[in-house]
């Protein structure tokens, strides 16, 4: 039976992602590098502090992946997780592998050790830049329980390339917070359906905002990866004037939407109220005749 | 936080050759099991940090129920709690045990 | 002379006064509490309509802004207490005594007002202890009810969800009562005609529609390892042991965890038409996949689930439907079928002390026990016999002459031994005795007595109190699935294993179970999502439970 992206552990995806036995783990678990604040606050530690990076092969090319936890503290950026992930992509600058891949799965930063956190999410939009300048692909993989929110949702935006599945969400602010800034009546958190039509995978595709959509399942998710590497995009400035133009262009568009299903309409989607219990092949076959959603730009 | 140490004598080491296996989540509910085969094949210690103070002769009959069964000569183990309920604990231990011993 | 006819007399008048305030039979939701004003009289007893699902919320509104000095001292006769206004109208005087069934959302401030002197409480009683006790000494003068659609004669189609409603109105209307119905909207003709018009005495156009609580959804995504292991424990080690085929479940993870594993685990086993064939059942969307499978025969309901209407049209074969094509449930019929028509009840609970006696309240709830006392209890007054039922009967039989044995219910709970926040559900003593003493209740609220009791399942193994044959036994045998709580630990751990040895207790292991193989993967669906494509897209979920 194929295994559930959503359902399963950092640990299990990247095992299951890369080709069989070839990961081979940094700063592993047996170093206990774990983080110095939580302990102030009466909260338990993780020994690799949220997040799996390494070294594996996909299709026998080697490449660098960092996942995270998105269980526990949320996948929430720390010190130490974010130190982890910054290093990755710092050695992938000088190790140059065929592609660095992001398993994200998180709400954000951790407010316990919030400083250290932000400074971590900025140093790796950094890093990206720089591995990207260098012609290495970053690839982000959305699909986790806890989604893609708060800065890692800057992060992916930096990203060459986006895969997402249904489940994964992608946003800066998650559903608590613009409710608790803008009211249940701008939006209601616990409208599920709502939180995913604005946020879900679905819509971050149709509106460009993923460049991939796949099935709950690590195989897919695979196949994600290995396609979306071989057509990131170059990083000059052709490609973020083009970046900027698509990015005006959906303001201009939608701007005035009030909901992501008037945004399918518009788009040419002739079902919006359907879209979401299209499964990935059909969904697929819908965007594959939309204009506009496949674009050279990031 | 609570921490402990057990430390039990086995009557040999844990089958198989994998150095260290991880299972588990630290979550609600939850918890992350570490094993090393870095002791004597006839010593086992489990380490514990957990946030729920007050139960350690629990955490103590789960541990010694746990070597008493998997025999887990040779295991360093040490688990961060997330707040997890004993069974959780024994299922968590015996997969962690079962790593070891069979690579998956 | 006598006069026969006084409670008719006052029905007139009463209907009378109502008529001011209707056109007809209908009423503006705006009027509602003058209708009620003009109806009511002090001291009425009164059946607001609260289910276990659907509410009469609308008229539940009216009858709590209601002048105290005119409508003041009511008897509240409700299977529920659900809604803030149920508790409001205490507060008030305009209700000062209840007799009700179950309170679940409403249980702490019930506890609290019960303490406070604010209630007179009669009984907190069982669906079908309630129901009865309409028709003996606890019957209506008004009932104020909800359903889907009406036609201006009254005509009430109820929906999906009948629930208590027709037990309410043949109560109420055939003893001079009078009875006012909610509805969501007034039209030409309804689907179908749940209660005939002329036992409706008027008719309230809602101003939203009636609330109903989806109780029954259990998310997939939240069943664990601990609930999937008990789960195979209780299909193979009682399930398959005894035939179960007719049987009814509670709405806990661990039951919908069965329901997830028939079609997998079950299935593996061979189990398939040996074994759930025939519910008393809500609609859990979590037997769609058993459904689907070819497992399940027929299905009755108490009431219905959101979401599930679509599906169970289409589905005829397997539920009760009307000419309409909608479900038709029926609490009162339903409840009847599980205590009588079926060999098994499963379900949970919060406590169980070393003799077997649970109870879902805790020291500051009194949630009440809605219809489990019902269904998980062996019903004396049964004749028919059945393998299951038979099989139980000898297991249990310690003295007596074999030709005059009967059989046995079996009443199994399903718990984990450690609920939220590291509670553990095994105790000496269960906290209802000590709630019954700090606020005065004649009667202890357990849920199910020992006696009925026959078989505990926990994530440590099955403890069979059918087979032990003293107080002692029993004790050992609940001790020694109670993993490591205190009365767990607390254990003779020889006479423990002297009981497995008898098959009294059993483990995973002797039940050819490996704990290490209870895994998600198991799972018919793992996720609500999974439900709904299984339904071929007919199981509609609300949004709470929706991640797409």
């Amino acid at each position: 039976m194929s295994l559930s992206w959503y359902e399963a552990s950092a640990r299990q995806r990247v095992a299951a992602l890369v080709d069989a036995e070839s990961f081979e783990e940094f700063v592993g678990p047996e170093q206990r590098a774990m983080s110095p604040h939580l302990p102030l606050f009466d909260l338990p530690r993780a020994f690799d502090d949220g997040i799996v990076v390494g070294r594996g092969r996909l299709d026998g090319r080697t490449v660098y992946l960092a996942a995270q936890e998105g269980r526990f503290m949320g996948g929430a950026f720390g010190e130490v997780h974010g130190a982890k992930l910054v290093g990755l992509l710092r050695a992938a600058v000088t190790e140059t592998p065929e592609a660095v891949l992001i398993l994200f799965d998180t709400g954000g930063v951790r407010l316990q050790e919030a400083n250290a956190g932000e400074t971590a999410i900025a140093e790796t939009m950094r890093a990206i830049a720089d591995l990207r300048r260098a012609g290495i692909p970053v690839v982000g993989l959305v699909g986790g329980r806890a989604g893609c929110f708060g800065g890692g949702g800057l992060i992916a935006g930096t990203c060459s390339r986006l895969a997402v599945s249904e489940g994964g969400r992608i946003s800066v602010s998650g559903p608590e917070v613009i409710e608790t800034n803008k009211g249940a009546e701008e939006f209601d958190s616990k409208d599920r359906a709502l939180v995913w039509r604005t946020m879900g995978g679905k819509h971050r595709r149709l509106a460009g905002g993923a460049d991939r959509f796949c099935d709950d399942t690590v195989e897919a998710f695979r196949a994600a990866a290995l396609d979306l590497i071989g057509r990131a995009p170059a990083f000059d400035l052709a490609t973020l004037e083009a970046e900027q133009a698509r990015l005006e262009d959906r303001i201009a568009r939608f701007g005035d939407c009030r909901d992501a299903t008037e945004i399918w309409a518009r788009l040419g989607v002739n079902d919006p109220a359907g879209v979401p219990a299209l499964s990935a092949a059909d969904f697929d076959g819908l965007v594959a005749g939309l204009e506009g959603t496949t674009h050279d730009a990031r | 936080m609570e921490t402990m140490t057990f430390r039990h004598t086995t009557k040999g080491p844990l089958a198989g050759t994998k150095p260290q296996a991880i299972t588990g989540v630290v979550a609600s509910g939850n918890l992350e099991v570490l094993l090393e085969r870095v002791l004597p094949p006839d010593q086992c210690t489990i380490e514990i940090a957990t946030p729920v103070v007050g139960y350690g002769d629990v955490w103590e009959a789960v541990a010694a129920d746990f070597v008493a069964r998997a025999q887990p000569g040779g295991l360093r183990i040490a688990i961060n709690d997330g707040g997890a309920r004993p069974d959780t604990v024994s299922l968590r231990l015996l997969q962690g045990a079962r790593l070891m011993e069979t690579g998956r | 002379m006598t006069d026969w006819r006084r409670q008719r007399t006052a029905r007139d008048a009463r209907i009378a006064a109502g008529r001011a305030h209707a056109d007809g039979k209908v009423v503006a939701a705006a009027d509602v509490v003058d209708l009620l004003e003009a109806v009511l009289r002090p001291g009425d007893r009164v059946c607001l309509e609260g289910d276990n699902q659907k509410q009469a919320d609308c008229l539940a509104r009216g009858l709590s802004a209601c002048d105290p000095d005119k409508v003041h001292g009511l008897h509240m006769v409700q299977s529920g207490i659900v809604l803030p206004e149920h508790l409001d109208v205490f507060e008030t005087g305009i209700a000062k005594r209840l007799d009700y069934s179950y309170s679940g959302p409403q249980g702490a401030r019930i506890a609290k007002m019960l303490y406070g002197g604010q209630i007179e409480l009669g009984a907190v009683h069982t669906y079908l202890e309630l129901f009865a006790r309409y028709f003996i000494d606890l019957t209506p003068n008004v009932a104020l009810i909800a359903g889907v659609s009406a036609d201006r004669a009254g005509n009430l189609y109820t929906g999906p969800n009948t629930e208590d409603t027709p037990t309410v109105v043949e109560a109420t209307a055939f003893k001079n009562g009078v009875v006012i119905a909610q509805v969501n909207q007034i039209v030409e003709t309804v689907p179908r005609v749940d209660i005939p018009g002329d036992r409706i005495d008027f008719v309230v156009e809602a101003d939203t529609p009636f609330y109903v609580e989806p109780l029954f959804t259990r998310d997939p995504a939240a069943v664990t390892e601990t609930q999937i292991l008990m789960a195979m424990m209780a299909i193979k080690g009682i399930y398959a042991e005894y035939g179960i085929r007719r049987l009814n479940h509670g709405i806990g993870f661990g039951t919908a965890a069965i329901e997830l594993l028939l079609p997998t685990y079950g299935e593996r086993l061979g189990l398939k038409g040996r074994i759930a064939t025939n519910w008393a059942l809500n609609p859990h969307p979590t037997l769609i996949p058993a459904i689907e499978a070819g497992w399940v025969e027929q299905v009755h309901c108490f009431g219905s689930e959101v979401g599930m209407d679509r599906y169970i049209a289409a589905r005829p074969d397997i539920f009760f439907t009307g000419a309409d094509g909608s479900l038709r449930s029926n609490r009162a019929f339903c409840q009847t079928a599980g205590l009588y028509a079926c060999d098994l009840f499963i379900g949970s609970t919060l406590q169980i002390d070393l003799m077997g006696h649970s109870s879902t309240v805790t020291t500051n709830r009194v949630a009440g026990f809605g219809g489990a006392p019902n269904m998980g209890s062996d019903p004396h007054g049964r004749r028919h016999p059945s393998d299951t039922w038979m099989k139980a009967g000898r297991e249990a039989q310690q003295t007596g002459d074999p030709a005059l044995m009967r059989g046995r219910k079996l009443v199994v709970q399903l718990v984990e031994t450690f609920g939220d926040g590291l509670v553990p559900a095994f105790v000496e003593h269960l906290d209802a005795l000590e709630l019954a003493r700090t606020i005065g209740l004649e009667l202890a609220p357990v849920m199910v007595y020992a006696d009925d009791v026959t078989h505990i399942v926990t994530e440590e193994g099955i403890a069979n109190l059918l087979l032990c044959r003293n107080a002692d036994e029993r004790e050992q045998a609940i001790r020694g699935v109670a993993g490591y709580t205190e009365v767990g630990r607390g254990r003779d751990k020889a006479k423990v294993e002297h009981l497995r040895a008898r098959g009294i207790v059993r483990r995973p292991e002797d039940l050819g179970i490996e704990p290490l193989d209870a895994d998600r993967s198991l799972l018919a669906a793992k996720s609500i999502k999974d439900l709904v494509h299984t339904s071929g897209g007919l199981y509609e979920p609300p949004a709470r439970f929706r991640n797409w």
